[in-house]
């Protein structure tokens, strides 16, 4: 069964329906594929029409969906011979955050990326894939590790944030995000970001400067939480979705406000609809943005990447 | 608030309070550490110090700077740099609206200030934030202003210093305001390949997006006492985790306690101690 939201009743009262159908089709003699494929294609009209037409909120609930693809199956569907390498030398290892080197066809790359697991016991194991400091000091030594052995690095975003726990600011958190954010500003190796699901925040963006950065169509990337924005600004989580609206954190929208370089599409009704389809358009996507920044001469990709963080926010002030 | 005035209107209550007649506003103040009633011209020229008990009160980015900056040498850049509301957003009021208001409010463009100038006759170039304007959150204004900073100190090879007081990034310009945390720790790192300084000083309060890219890259970090310096606020970790925090959680003294920062010093003393660190750190 298909986890369905909110929005997608009357999708989901009709594949119920469908499925009525199909199941009665076994044991009635009466011919009714006519039928069915007669629904099919109206909850595929159906499917179209209520994915056409989005809201952010509608979106970020697709983004968190439980069934949503992970780092993880992407990591499965679109390398080989994946080495995950643990740790960040100091203290733990962050399960939060996953890394290691991996092909990409023949190409060896370094792969990072949050992973908010998928069962129970898991998804505490990886405390929901918010990082403590640790695991962006993993992701920093990977990072270097990459810029000495000249890997390209592939980064997938999928945070709620970094985690606000007791530990995490005694370990100053702070300083791990900006640490990342500064040594990825200069690293010397290709680097391109995709957001998978959720980019929240500060937790987000220290996996998230590089030479490109993508976004999977129904992702979202937003400076604080629809919820954390709407109990400050509006002094009520419950008007998150008005939040979502206002922030604007939506792929499509970010794309149209020149903050991301390209928007992915996804297949109908979400990636978790079909992961491998969605793996395999992606995979496809890096390899060729991969092609591309591989071109270039370290030097000019440096100034170029310098020249894009400088350019953010060139549009208010103008 | 005495029984009488609370029988009153609230429209004759505003009125009747504050703004008397004949008596000059807010003439004395009273220190929310040790209860003394101090005389504000008094605080004023003590640098917004109790001078009962070393609290430190907000202290406008201008006049930070004034104090900071050796007499009369400090030449503000990018000083016309303001901000459009290119999301339009809304909450329970207009980001255009907002911008207005704080700007009429403060005085100021946008939350940051930035200076070129001397401290005890060496250049210097100095970035402070205004808690002020919207919180002394960080937007694309800032972010800008913060990076012209920097390239101004390229130019004229000399340190940098950046004073932050700041709840964040700036919500209401979105995604945009995020990336600034980006652009800041980029310049950051172009400007150490230069061999200068960069000392951060962190004042109360300094969180979030400026404490988690800017505020904690400092070659040296300094905060005032007591002042709150964290990633996240301690009412979302107290919600988070269901605990009780411990006590000074988030203070200067907690960070340099843990190894986040270097010093802790009086700001009746920062610009001799930074005067005295940079002689230190650049070519003699």
């Amino acid at each position: 069964m298909q986890n369905f939201l909110d929005f997608e009743r009357p999708i989901a009262e009709l594949e119920a329906k469908i499925g009525e159908l199909a199941r009665m089709g076994d044991d009635v003699s009466v011919n009714i594929s006519g039928e069915l494929r007669r629904l099919q294609a109206k909850s595929r009209e159906l499917t179209l029409q209520i994915f056409g037409n989005l809201s952010p909120w509608q979106v970020t609930q697709l983004a968190r969906h439980p069934l949503r693809p992970h780092t993880l199956d992407y990591i499965s569907r679109i390398f080989t011979d994946f080495d995950e390498l643990h740790g960040d030398r100091h203290y733990t290892d962050d399960k939060a955050i996953v890394g290691g080197i991996a092909y990409l066809e023949q190409r060896p790359v370094m792969v990072i990326g949050h992973e908010k697991g998928r069962k129970t016991k898991e998804k505490v194991e990886r405390n929901f894939g918010m990082p403590q400091p640790e695991g962006y000091r993993k992701a920093l030594r990977l990072f270097e590790l990459a810029e000495r052995f000249k890997l390209p690095i592939l980064t997938f975003i999928d945070t709620a944030g970094a985690y606000p726990g007791i530990a995490a600011e005694e370990h100053n958190q702070s300083e791990a995000i900006a640490r990342n954010l500064y040594v990825l500003a200069g690293l010397k190796t290709p680097v391109i970001c995709t957001v998978i699901g959720e980019g929240g925040s500060g937790g987000a963006l220290a996996l998230g400067v590089g030479d490109y950065v993508m976004m999977l169509q129904y992702s979202i990337y937003s400076v604080i939480s629809p919820e954390g924005c709407a109990s400050i600004l509006w002094k009520s989580a419950e008007k998150a979705a008005e939040a979502a609206e206002a922030l604007k954190i939506n792929a499509e929208n970010l794309f149209k406000y020149q903050l991301v370089d390209r928007v992915l599409p996804e297949p109908l009704g979400g990636a978790h609809r079909n992961v491998d389809e969605m793996a395999q358009h992606l995979k496809a996507e890096l390899i060729l943005q991969l092609d591309k920044v591989m071109e270039k001469p370290i030097d000019l990709l440096l100034t170029e990447r310098y020249a894009r963080l400088m350019h953010y926010g060139q549009s208010v002030f103008e | 608030m005495s029984w009488l005035s609370k029988l009153l209107p609230s429209k004759i209550r505003t009125s009747s309070e504050g703004k008397g007649a004949n008596v000059p506003e807010g003439l004395w103040v009273s220190c929310p550490q040790c209860k003394g009633t101090l005389y504000k011209p008094e605080l004023e020229r003590n640098s917004e110090v109790c001078t009962k008990c070393a609290y430190h009160f907000y202290l406008n980015a201008r006049a930070r700077l004034s104090q900071f900056l050796d007499e009369g040498s400090g030449q503000e850049l990018a000083a016309d740099l303001h901000a459009r509301d290119l999301l339009k957003f809304k909450d329970t009021k207009r980001y255009k609206d907002r911008l207005v208001h704080m700007q009429k409010k403060s005085g100021e463009k946008d939350a940051l200030v930035v200076m070129a100038g001397q401290l005890k006759q060496k250049p210097i170039v100095v970035a402070v934030f205004e808690y002020a304007f919207i919180g002394g959150s960080m937007g694309a204004v800032v972010g800008e202003k913060f990076v012209q900073g920097v390239e101004r100190a390229v130019q004229e090879k000399c340190p940098f210093v950046c004073v932050s007081a700041s709840g964040g990034a700036r919500m209401q310009e979105g995604l945009m305001s995020l990336f600034q945390m980006a652009k800041t720790s980029a310049a950051l790192q172009s400007f150490h390949q230069q061999q200068l300084p960069y000392i951060s000083i962190l004042t109360n309060p300094t969180m979030g997006g400026v404490s988690a890219s800017l505020s904690m890259l400092g070659d040296i970090i300094i905060a005032e006492p007591k002042a709150l310096i964290g990633f996240a606020g301690p009412r979302v970790i107290e919600q988070t985790v269901r605990e009780i925090l411990p006590e000074g959680f988030q203070t200067s003294e907690f960070l340099l306690e843990h190894g986040h920062i270097d010093l802790i010093v009086d700001r009746r003393e920062i610009r001799d101690r930074v005067a005295s660190l940079l002689a230190k750190l650049l070519p003699r």
